[in-house]
């Protein structure tokens, strides 16, 4: 099988799982006054999970651009070293315009499946990916958009825990073999809930939170517990 | 709400900057420990962060979004696919909510 079609292969199960979650970003932002096709705008701009939704936040209490941009560059920042580890996996005579191109489909899920292709990686691979995954998150945003309006309370309110499930579902199976994992969203938790509960440190905005709450936590344990020398530990 | 396409386009920019810069310009491993240590718990910090409180209040009342919240765990830790966490805890929500309703809680 030629590496595009693979690609595909590996990004139709992506596609469907992206749908389902893009559906619940469609509704949030519509429930937040932003139309259906501003929402499908915004997620075949960025396809991003979590820096959508943060974003998503920061539009709708009018937070400022630079939190805007600040709040991007934080949560995204791991998409870096997503890149940076594939930048290992290309052959070293590639064409500049393939490493623009790919850049766009970095996300966890394909990064998943394609850090796992032998060397050299084909761009194809990520490419034959990127044309199942991509309209996936886009339809997915623009249908929960459009039939988020209609659907009843009920529907919207199970679904809203959808995201969140995700979250959920990609950061416990690492937790169980790496304790210091776990210690990291432990303690993410608690800061996070201190920001919420405590008097003074409620009135920071919640981009910001996101913000201090990972780089602290992340920045604390990178000290306490050094991950093993492993290129492919990313 | 012309404003809303400036936000848009910070977003876009800085996502795309981010997932850009390193693989054009980087062509060696990060050798500081302590960066890559950091990088490679930022996820696990930031989803966590988003995810507590906030799931707390993704829903029409506490109960169901705690139940919600431990059917993900218990998934999670069973290791099924990213659908069927999200889904599972999104049923579980929706039943807890019928029965929440049917005893007049909701």
């Amino acid at each position: 099988m030629n590496p595009f079609r693979k690609g595909i292969a590996g990004g139709i199960p992506i596609a469907l799982g992206y749908f389902a979650v893009s559906f619940s970003f469609g509704i949030l932002a519509v429930k937040g006054g932003i139309s259906p096709l501003a929402a499908a705008v915004i997620s075949l701009t960025n396809v991003t999970s979590a820096g959508q939704f943060a974003g998503l936040t920061i539009i709708l209490t009018s937070g400022s651009l630079w939190e805007m941009a600040l709040t991007q560059f934080i949560i995204n920042l791991r998409y870096s070293l997503m890149s940076l580890s594939i930048s290992q996996k290309l052959d070293a005579k590639l064409p500049l315009w393939h490493r623009f191109l790919m850049a766009f489909g970095m996300t966890d899920e394909i990064f998943g499946i394609s850090a796992v292709q032998k060397d050299p990686l084909a761009p194809s691979f990520m490419y034959g990916a990127m044309a199942v995954a991509i309209p996936g998150w886009v339809l997915g945003t623009l249908v929960g958009g459009l039939a988020g309006s209609v659907l009843p309370a009920f529907l919207l309110s199970a679904l809203g825990v959808a995201l969140y499930g995700m979250f959920i579902a990609i950061i416990i199976p690492p937790a169980k073999t790496d304790p210091a994992v776990l210690m990291v969203i432990v303690l993410a938790m608690v800061f996070s809930c201190l920001f919420y509960f405590l008097p003074l440190l409620k009135t920071v905005s919640s981009g910001f939170v996101i913000i201090i709450v990972t780089v602290v936590v992340a920045g604390l344990m990178a000290w306490l517990k050094p991950i093993e020398e492993d290129p492919d530990d990313a | 709400m012309p404003e809303l396409y400036i936000y848009i386009l910070v977003m876009a920019v800085v996502t795309y900057l981010v997932r850009m810069l390193p693989l054009v310009l980087m062509r060696r491993q990060i050798r500081s420990r302590f960066v890559r240590s950091f990088l490679y718990y930022v996820p696990y910090a930031c989803l966590a962060a988003m995810t507590v409180p906030a799931i707390f209040f993704a829903t029409s009342h506490l109960i169901s979004a705690i139940l919600g919240f431990i059917t993900a765990l218990v998934l999670a830790y069973k290791e099924q696919s990213l659908i069927r966490v999200a889904l599972g805890a999104c049923i579980v929500v929706f039943l807890a909510e019928r029965v929440l309703t049917l005893v007049g809680m909701l």
